[in-house]
């Protein structure tokens, strides 16, 4: 590898962290609206879809009730999204999410029958496991990330089906064990899956933006070779966002099968892509290096929005909200990258 | 790679890993076949043979797009939202006849591509979103279109092409080979195949070389959305049913697979038709293989992620750090 390349993507991790593009000479006031819309295009869709919301439905929809709903609904997709977001900005991507989900809801249960420590325990160990091969062969051994995690996203289905009996066996959690609590307690009117979502995305927060491990993990997405030329422990870094990831899509598992008091092997299909989809609404490039929380968690919350209004329609199928979802993503994805400039040839 | 690497290496390992990482898929393969030859009941039949190849059609026609797409190091994950658009349109013009019901279809999914194409290639979204948006929106689509439902088709003509035979080969079989021969020929004989691997290899020198860069990669869409909707057709026929709810389901992830395990790099420049067809295949029979002896569908899907990781592990780029 060539010095002049390195000397240009160390350039481009300089300059690729400025979204408005100082490189430019006339980068002036309409380069900064244009920046500011990028980030903050997620938020205005999320409030006009609120206010259009309150205004057709009135209270059937702008209720503290409805909202508790919207809240709950949205936490356990928040909880993987903020997880996908420190892959994403990693330069990764993580596509065994969903199972894990499916996986960890059936240890869950299967656990629970030795008590709740396991019934948490068991899960976050195969999950954080799961997540530690992903991130050995992505770092270590140099694989795609797309293909391990689909293989992941096999296994791991395959071992839900495995431990429920090829889905003929539901375990159930019996009621009142303290683990149900996780699930379907509620502290302060809020739901503790939400409060817990709250907690991961409080701690992210501060992980990604404040700590030079978070900071890392921008330089390894700017530009892995940059990063490596810098010092980072390039590899055990990637090695722990793919855990926490893997651990983070766990623990949504062990909340779902809490607060339905049974462990189902076919949740969260297609769930992977759901929070990728959240992750790049909320304007985190998907070429990595730059990315939000906040946006994702707007992304996650427009996601749900969006169903909660479909579903206030009524007549309107529950099909029209894929079609909704995915067309909202086109646009905002359309929208960013006109102004964020980042065109490829 | 630099010479400490080069050197380290004994050239008998790396000539053995660079064999087998070209042609770990036909190995994998055949040792699959003689285990089955050897073990399994019934392997070696006619109709054993007609059905793994029946069964494996809608996934190779879908990865033989992929394979193009994965050449200029793009991805589609809309395939199987597309297969289902085409599954759900059949039924609303069969009534016109099915040489007009078909071309909708198959127009359908060229409409898919085209949007795909257009957002990669225009407006410079990442492959991986821009087909995202359509895996989503696209299911959504087809089961509006459907009504959700499932619809039986009394079509003579559809029925003919996904359960008749010529010559004893399924008409299915024989159309999934026409278009492998048909994109084989396309990728090493002229020069828009050479144009799809130049884009995959090195983008900003295709452009500086003055290829069509955002032309060629338009079609490359279109050609994956077209063959998608292939399959949904082909699918449907077979079946004499339309169910926009499960056509096409989750196969972008096989295409993906066989296409990967079959030699093509997901960082593109290379596009192998003969070991796409041979992934496919290979995936087909493992899972083939484990139900013939009684293993569960959740160990075949484990076995098969294994396989993966091993035949990529083995494809790996040769660069230490």
């Amino acid at each position: 590898m060539s010095a002049d390349r390195l000397v240009g993507e160390a350039k481009a991790v300089a300059t690729g962290t400025a979204d408005s593009g100082g490189t430019e000479p006339r980068a002036g006031r309409r380069e900064q609206v244009a920046g500011l819309l990028q980030r903050g295009a997620v938020f205005l869709v999320l409030a006009v879809a609120i206010v259009a919301g309150a205004v057709a439905f009135g209270s059937s929809f702008a209720s503290v009730e409805n909202f508790r709903n919207i809240a709950i609904s949205s936490s356990f997709l928040a909880l993987i999204a903020i997880g996908m977001t420190f892959v994403i900005i990693g330069g990764g991507i993580d596509l065994s999410v969903g199972s894990l989900l499916a996986l960890a809801g059936v240890l869950a249960a299967y656990g629970s029958r030795q008590g709740s420590l396991a019934a948490v325990a068991l899960p976050l160990a195969v999950c954080g496991a799961i997540g530690l091969v992903n991130g050995l062969l992505i770092a270590r051994a140099r694989m795609a990330p797309f293909i391990v995690t689909l293989a992941a996203l096999l296994f791991a289905r395959g071992a839900a089906f495995a431990v429920s009996d090829e889905g003929n066996t539901t375990y159930l959690i019996k009621p009142g064990m303290a683990v149900t609590e996780l699930g379907q307690g509620t502290v302060g009117g809020l739901g503790v899956p939400v409060l817990f979502a709250l907690a991961a995305f409080l701690i992210g927060l501060v992980v990604l933006n404040r700590t030079s491990f978070g900071q890392a993990v921008f330089a390894i997405g700017g530009s892995e070779d940059a990063a490596q030329l810098m010092g980072l422990p390039v590899a055990r870094i990637k090695i722990l966002v793919y855990v926490a990831s893997a651990m983070l899509a766990g623990f949504a598992g062990v909340l779902v099968a809490a607060r339905s008091s049974s462990g189902l092997p076919t949740l969260g299909a297609g769930l992977e892509l759901e929070a990728i989809a959240a992750v790049v609404i909320g304007g985190t490039l998907l070429s990595g290096g730059a990315g939000s929380l906040t946006g994702t968690l707007a992304g996650v919350l427009l996601l749900g929005v969006i169903q909660n209004l479909i579903n206030q329609v009524g007549t309107l199928s529950s099909y029209y909200q894929q079609v909704v979802s995915g067309a909202f993503l086109i646009v905002v994805v359309v929208v960013q990258t006109y102004l964020s400039r980042r065109r490829r040839l | 790679m630099d010479e400490a690497t080069l050197t380290r290496t004994l050239p008998a390992q790396r000539d053995l890993r660079g064999w087998l990482g070209d042609r770990g898929v036909y190995l994998a393969l055949a040792l699959l076949v003689a285990f089955n030859l050897a073990f399994t009941a019934n392997f070696a039949t006619v109709g054993n043979l007609r059905l793994q190849l029946i069964q494996v059609v809608p996934v190779a026609i879908v990865a033989l797009g992929m394979a193009l797409v994965i050449g200029t190091e793009g991805i589609d994950l809309s395939v199987g939202a597309t297969m289902a658009i085409a599954a759900a349109l059949l039924p609303l013009y069969l009534g016109y006849g099915p040489w007009v019901a078909i071309p909708v279809a198959l127009a359908a999914g060229g409409v898919v591509g085209l949007v795909n194409g257009g957002l990669v290639a225009f407006v410079g979204v990442q492959p991986i979103v821009a087909t995202l948006g359509l895996l989503v929106a696209g299911r959504g689509i087809a089961l509006v279109i459907a009504q959700g439902r499932l619809t039986e088709l009394f079509d003579p003509t559809l029925a003919a092409i996904g359960t008749d035979r010529v010559a004893g080969i399924p008409i299915t079989v024989l159309i999934a080979g026409a278009v492998a021969g048909l994109v084989g020929l396309v990728v090493r004989r002229t020069t828009f195949g050479r144009r799809v691997v130049a884009i995959g290899g090195n983008r900003g020198a295709s452009v500086l070389a003055g290829l069509p860069v955002r032309r060629t990669l338009v079609v490359v869409y279109v050609v994956s959305g077209l063959l998608a909707a292939l399959a949904g057709i082909l699918d449907t026929a077979r079946l004499s049913a339309a169910d926009p709810s499960f056509v096409g389901l989750l196969i972008e992830l096989s295409a993906i697979t066989a296409v990967v395990v079959g030699g093509t790099p997901l960082s593109g420049g290379r596009v192998r038709i003969l070991g796409t067809l041979a992934g496919a295949l290979l995936m087909q029979l493992i899972s083939a293989t484990l139900i013939k002896h009684d293993l569960p569908d959740s160990t075949a899907r484990m076995i098969a992620a294994a396989i993966i990781i091993a035949a990529v592990y083995l494809q790996r780029p040769r660069v230490a750090t």
